[in-house]
């Protein structure tokens, strides 16, 4: 197999991969600015006060843990129609990977907000400090520290996971493989010139996290 | 309307319950043999050989930094050019073993390294061989940090078995693909699919988080 291995074709092909890989980019880099927002959102109803709001935000996020990304994603493809939504193939691939991630962001924030020592909220109270202020100054800055790492930990699994988008046929690096595979059947070259691009962009979030990681140690000292 | 439906839908039961079969088959050998070959990566990379460890290490970080999707798709298309013919059921079972290996080797390297390095020093002068150690001493103490997100990773990895669905493997979400052609209500169709995986998976999400909290409550007073 490897001798028929035709990197000409990959070459021909160059030009669609590298507008896939922009699209996978920019359909994750959308999914990930949608999953920060909801989850901030879904992790101050879930730690507020409100029982009711409380239990609806948690809902949320177990249902959404529990369940498959595929599910998820079929569930809004197929169902929104049905109820009289129409949605671009983007616009339903981006709310699906923004609503799964949402949910696991939500956790990793709750966990970092938790990670603070209560002394802390306590000495800063007794310092006078205002409710903003005590989140400006003391509650954030060491949330961030923690919830970064994990955070772009969550970015690659959400690069990965739009791979899923080229199963509602939007032309993303994954799909590129497959249009490969059926017009020249060559899936050996497609997909693993796919899988390439894949490890560019997870190298680079890897160096990310790793740079984080140590950001956070120095931080601690 | 919604009736009609739901009726159908109960019709179609039976074949939903047969592909939930097929997904607990699927992530039931992988998840089994991959926690083997799991661990067996993990001690491999823990230990000292040099030339091992690169090309495990290697290995781990090319199938954590590819999409599932694609590598069901390279097994599955690309093995038959090298005169391995294979159905979708074993493409799949070897590609979500091959993930769950993967995933479980970096948990265990975790746990291995969360066991202080004198505990080892310790068991090296009392004179115990190498897998006395490992056996007596690093494991048992690893399993403790390696279990609450070992079964977290077993979650996702039942998750990550409805991707195989793709090539045509007749598990629950195919089940759902299918029948959403023929009863045009994807919500009720896919909150059916999403229910059948909530069953199995929500459990384990317990069990791990229970498993966190009586595993690290056991630390502290260890320490203390």
């Amino acid at each position: 197999m490897l001798e028929t291995f035709n990197f000409r074709v990959i070459f021909e092909y160059l030009p669609l991969f590298g507008s896939c890989f922009l699209a996978t980019l920019w359909l994750s880099a959308a999914g990930l600015v949608g999953a920060l927002v909801i989850g901030t959102l879904a992790c101050s109803m879930r730690i507020g006060r409100h029982k009711l709001i409380a239990i609806v935000a948690a809902a949320y996020i177990e249902s959404i843990r529990s369940t498959p990304l595929l599910v998820q994603l079929f569930f809004f493809y197929f169902g929104l129609p049905s109820l009289g939504i129409r949605l671009s193939e983007a616009a339903t691939g981006i709310l699906a990977l923004a609503l799964n991630s949402g949910a696991y962001l939500a956790e990793i924030i709750r966990a970092g907000i938790q990670s603070i020592s209560h002394g802390q909220v306590e000495a800063a109270v007794a310092s006078g400090l205002s409710y903003i202020q005590r989140m400006r100054h003391i509650i954030l800055p060491q949330a961030i520290g923690v919830t970064l790492p994990p955070m772009l930990g969550q970015a690659i699994v959400l690069v990965k996971d739009s791979a899923l988008l080229s199963l509602i046929s939007l032309p993303e690096l994954t799909r590129a493989g497959q249009i490969m595979t059926s017009e020249r059947f060559m899936p050996a070259e497609g997909f693993l010139t796919s899988a390439v691009f894949y490890l560019l962009i997870y190298y680079m979030l890897k160096w990310m996290t790793a740079w984080s990681q140590k950001r956070l140690i120095y931080m601690q000292a | 309307m919604w009736g009609f439906y739901i009726e159908q839908l109960m019709h179609s039961l039976p074949f939903f319950l047969k592909g939930l079969w097929m997904t607990i088959a699927v992530s039931g050998i992988s998840l089994v043999v991959g926690t083997l070959l799991g661990f067996l990566w993990g001690i491999i990379r823990s230990s000292q050989n040099r030339t091992l460890k690169a090309l495990v290490g290697a290995w781990v970080d090319i199938i954590r930094g590819t999409p599932f999707l694609v590598q069901v798709f390279i097994i599955f298309f690309i093995l038959p050019e090298f005169g391995i013919q294979l159905e979708a059921f074993p493409a799949a079972v070897i590609a979500l073993t091959n993930l769950a290996a993967c995933f479980i080797c970096e948990i265990v390297v975790a746990g291995i390294q969360a066991v202080p390095w004198g505990q080892r020093e310790a068991a090296i002068s009392t004179g115990l061989n190498w897998y006395q150690q490992l056996r007596n001493v690093i494991m048992p103490q690893a399993m403790r940090v390696i279990l609450p997100p070992l079964v977290g990773q077993y979650v996702l990895l039942i998750k990550d078995s409805s991707v195989v669905s793709a090539i045509g493997v007749v598990d629950v979400t195919r089940v759902g693909w299918l029948t959403v052609q023929r009863v045009p209500q994807g919500l009720l169709v896919f909150g059916l699919v999403a229910l059948l995986y909530f069953i199995i998976c929500y459990p384990l999400i317990q069990l791990s988080n229970s498993l966190e909290k009586r595993m690290s409550s056991g630390y502290t007073r260890g320490k203390v």
